[in-house]
């Protein structure tokens, strides 16, 4: 019997927090950790009476992604509610969209390594309310309740079934991450949860066109952990299928320490969630000047860049990677580069190397770089202009760093300019072969490899000051007149 | 039969204290003198006396449109500081931190509250038998009931405790009572006045009305409480009509459809004499009547009895025993709290509508009960939309019968909801309605119901204005002995 091939079938449901002041409903904070309960009103806590309101600000962000996904905006979109009792669920019912979702269809272009992309197609992204906090380590013999996160936005950004494998789920879910942080309609905090995903994995023998069983694993909120999870579950079902078992559609867990999924209590999965069209909200409608405008203001999405970076700017396909990873970093090499016009290459090498290097070294953030994109290229302008070499820069780079001030002013205060003078090279040069006949008359024997020498002994005297390129023109001609 | 005093109108009572013949604090001594003397008829379950002489004496005379006048609140609008029980064990202890639109803008007119109002727990009933507090008898036969929901709200005005009082009109709980109690109910179209702060039993459905005598009293105060609220995204931005300035409109040349449905099978023939007859005279003031169908009419109640528990259902998931309301004792896990603090707090109706609603919207039940119904109720608004391409308004009995007797439906659900099959209709369609006395059968009060196109509230007012210039039995009194 031949060994039965198997093609892992996997989507994934991100639950993406939109960056809103307030509440999808409330006029209440959605700032993160806060103390419990001091960021939940009247209408979070559900009380009688209340009523929510839909925060626009949340609908204009669930547009942005949905424009740059190219997907189809729904001009009317319904609220709908999702009944099951919880602690942390105040209403009874968690405001969510079900038949008619804002956002429909587009889809995202996923790098997989080896320049290999893959195109996964998105369903819907919807607008929904995040539930509160059950805490069960705070007190003696009872569970409590922190609603600040209640009523939070999400918007849930839910993909075909058409990736096949952990590492394409991964990439899907990086990709996905960055797009959000770039749009910035999302913080992209995975620890405080701001981004996680539910994944859909079920597998069946290669070439088959249905599809199999599936099991939900729920809530993970790293890259890794969705990778390992998703790579157990699919190893998991081989084994189940091939030991003669079925598959039961279920909900799991990951297990961060055990590294593998266990199903969640049936009780915790088996719902009827009762979905209906809710009353207290009129339907959600996106005019076209909404649309209109936000496509206006969307910016040049990370695919584009990219793309140009390779073509205009003549990068490498890893340098465009690396200055795309984030918005951020994409708009420093930008306005580093439009003070150092034509220097694509440099830029993109000072971003990816001092810059990256000291950023990381300090753990700052980009947009925290106490070296601001035009005081580099006050620094860069002086290495094109052939004031200081490669190497004085970076040591002018510390100094700027430091806040000892701009490029030039480092450079005059240390005396860092290159001698391009060549009468004073001229003098160096003399004094170094005066002072190494031996050295010189090796050189002049036909031991080429004795010039760099040379030439280092009268970098030593200039203290590094002088013009590479000109110290060896000029050496040569010494040696070869002397 | 005693007739009513000129001081048991707000209109009569703003002439009295603009005369200065009576004073804010004598009014409400007026009012708390002749609750404590009627208490039998356990229409009250908050007196607010010592709140509202404070009040009073606090309030400058003219200060607002309803500056004086004491009132009494269904107690399903929250009141900041006073308990809102919704007549439920549930919410027998509840303490709202707010105020509901209606009461803040009822107290930023002037008015004076004395209390909260007894009802059918949760606004759910039709008889006020099914109140936590315990019934509410009918001013003119205590041994009848005053109608539900809002029977506490209907019985102090036609008691002469208050100039008017507020109620929630789902299937029909301002106009029901009003017809039973032989005064006027307001009920405005959907998102006329803001629910932000009332107690939700249906959502799509409910909307806040008023009891008064007089057309003229709920013209004054429909103007104070309805307008747009941020709040409520279901009120609308709609401006105000002149409700007052245009009760002199008259009905000559007004079409008034005669509603054959309105008057079939289950409706007492002394009842639609009496109808028509108070139709006749209007007719004589000018108006037309024209025969007009509304084919689908029959359907209300089942899709009443289908949506509004279904809606109701979510509502009350809120009331879990965890943030607020009744707790039961020493749970023993999640599931016992919620069981039996449910099953304690709640009431039989509500359980009952709980768990129909719960059915309705099950999966595989949803499309043959919710969806259905909901098409139904597409089908009934296009009859009443047809309908008023045709009349003005629309006519008929308010309630199929007089005042029953307390007990006589209590044991039989359906028999109860065919107490509103005149009434449903309208909110389904989200119309303004009103009920007006139109005679008595037996020496009780029979009402006349109108029905406006959406935001015609003024041509209801004003017709209702016409037919009380020229008849007098709104001014009956029920008889000191009763």
């Amino acid at each position: 019997m031949s060994q039965t091939q198997w093609q892992a079938v996997i989507g994934l449901e991100c639950h993406v927090q939109l960056l809103t002041r307030s509440k999808m409903f409330s006029g209440a904070s959605t700032a993160y950790g806060a103390d419990p309960n001091t960021h939940a009103c009247a209408v979070d806590v559900a009380l009688p009476g209340t009523l929510p309101v839909a925060n626009a600000e949340a609908i204009r962000l669930a547009v942005r992604f949905g424009l740059a996904v190219g997907a189809h905006i729904r001009p009317m979109s319904v609220f709908a509610r999702k009944n099951y009792f919880y602690p942390d669920l105040p209403k009874g019912y968690q405001i969510s969209q079900y038949e008619e979702p804002i956002v429909e269809g587009g889809s995202v272009r996923v790098a997989v390594g080896d320049g290999r992309s893959i195109t996964v197609a998105l369903t819907r992204a919807h607008l929904e309310e995040d539930a509160g906090k059950s805490v069960h380590d705070a007190f003696h013999g009872a569970t409590g309740i922190d609603l600040n996160r209640a009523g939070t936005p999400l918007l849930e950004i839910v993909s075909e079934p058409v990736m096949h494998s952990a590492a394409e789920a991964a990439a899907y879910m990086k990709t996905l991450h960055r797009l959000v942080r770039w749009l910035r309609i999302c913080d992209g905090n995975l620890q405080e949860g701001s981004f996680r995903c539910d994944a859909n994995v079920s597998i069946r023998p290669e070439g088959d066109s249905t599809l199999g069983t599936r099991t939900e694993i729920k809530n993970v909120n790293s890259f890794r952990f969705v990778e390992k999870a998703i790579e157990y579950e699919i190893e998991r079902q081989i084994r189940e299928l091939e030991a003669g078992r079925s598959i039961v559609q279920e909900t799991r867990l990951y297990d961060e320490a055990r590294q593998q999924t266990r199903p969640m209590r049936s009780k915790e999965s088996a719902h009827d969630y009762r979905y209906f069209p809710d009353p207290d909200l009129p339907p959600v409608v996106v005019p076209a000047e909404l649309q209109e405008a936000e496509r206006a203001l969307l910016p040049e999405l990370p695919d584009a860049r990219h793309a140009r970076y390779l073509e205009a700017l003549q990068l490498s396909a890893y340098d465009a990677g690396q200055l795309t990873g984030d918005r951020e970093t994409a708009d420093y090499f930008e306005a580093l580069l439009s003070g150092v016009p034509g220097q694509a290459k440099l830029c993109a090498n000072w971003v990816l190397g001092e810059v990256s290097a000291a950023l990381n070294a300090a753990q700052y953030d980009i947009v925290a770089c106490p070296i601001a994109p035009a005081q580099l290229a006050g620094l860069l302008g002086r290495i094109v202009d052939g004031s200081i070499s490669g190497k004085i820069a970076k040591d002018v780079f510390t100094a700027m760093w430091a806040g000892e001030g701009s490029a030039d002013a480092v450079i005059a205060a240390r005396g860092l300019g290159q001698i391009s003078d060549d009468s004073a090279l001229v003098a160096a040069i003399d004094g170094v072969l005066a002072a190494s006949p031996e050295q010189a008359g090796q050189f002049r024997a036909g031991d080429e490899k004795i010039f760099t020498w040379l030439v280092g002994q009268v970098m030593r005297a200039t203290r590094g000051k002088a013009n590479p390129s000109r110290l060896n023109q000029l050496l040569r001609e010494r040696l070869q007149s002397c | 039969m005693s007739r009513i005093e000129a001081l048991d109108t707000v209109s009569g009572q703003l002439a009295a204290l603009a005369a200065g013949s009576a004073t804010a604090i004598a009014l409400v001594e007026r009012s708390l003198e002749r609750a404590a003397a009627l208490v039998e008829l356990n229409a009250l379950i908050t007196t607010t006396a010592d709140a509202a002489r404070a009040t009073a004496a606090r309030l400058t005379p003219g200060s607002g449109p309803l500056a004086g006048v004491p009132f009494a609140q269904k107690d399903l609008f929250c009141t900041r500081g006073v308990r809102t029980t919704c007549g439920s064990r549930m919410l027998a202890d509840f303490i709202a931190p707010y105020d509901a639109t209606v009461s803040e803008r009822l107290n930023a007119a002037g008015a004076v509250s004395i209390g909260k109002a007894n009802m059918d727990e949760f606004a759910m009933g039709s008889s006020n038998e099914n109140s936590f507090f315990g019934p509410v008898r009918n001013p003119w036969d205590r041994q009848r009931v005053p109608g539900g929901s809002s029977g506490g709200s209907a019985a102090l005005v036609a008691a002469g405790v208050v100039p008017f009082a507020t109620g929630s009109d789902t299937g029909g709980s301002v106009r029901q009572p009003a017809a039973l109690c032989g005064v006027v109910g307001l009920k405005p179209t959907y998102g006329r006045v803001s629910r932000y702060g009332m107690v939700a039993y249906a959502s799509s459905l409910d909307q806040a009305g008023v009891l008064a005598h007089t057309a003229d009293d709920c013209a004054r105060v429909l103007a104070a409480i309805a307008g747009a609220d941020p709040r409520d995204a279901t009120c609308s931005t709609r401006p105000l009509d002149d409700y007052v300035g245009a009760l002199g409109s008259g009905v000559r040349g007004l079409r008034i459809g005669v509603v054959a449905e309105y008057f079939g099978a289950g409706v007492d023939p002394a009842v639609a004499q009496a109808v028509r007859g108070a139709l006749q005279v209007l007719e004589r003031e000018g108006a037309v009547l024209v025969d007009v169908r509304l084919p689908s009419l029959p359907l209300s109640i089942p899709a009443y009895y289908v949506l509004a528990p279904a809606e109701a259902s979510s509502n009350l998931a809120r009331y879990d025993g965890v943030r607020f309301g009744h707790r039961c004792d020493a749970p023993t896990d999640l599931a016992d709290l919620y069981g039996r603090s449910r099953a304690e707090g709640f009431g039989t109706e509500v359980k009952r509508r709980i768990l129909a609603g719960t059915y309705v919207l099950s999966a595989g039940y949803y499309d043959a009960y919710y969806r259905r119904a909901q098409r139904v109720r597409r089908l009934i608004a296009n009859d009443y939309q047809r309908a008023f391409t045709e009349v003005d308004l629309l006519a008929g009995p308010t309630a199929p019968d007089v005042a029953f007797a307390l007990g006589e439906k209590a044991a039989d659900p359906l028999a109860m909801y065919a107490a509103d099959v005149n009434t449903v209709a309208v909110n389904l369609a989200g119309l303004p309605a009103i009920s007006v006395p139109a005679g008595f059968v037996t020496g009780l009060p029979v009402g006349l119901q109108l029905v406006g196109p959406a935001f015609g509230e003024t041509r209801l007012l004003a017709a209702a204005h016409a037919l009380q210039l020229v008849s007098d039995w709104h001014l009956q009194a029920p008889g000191a002995a009763a």
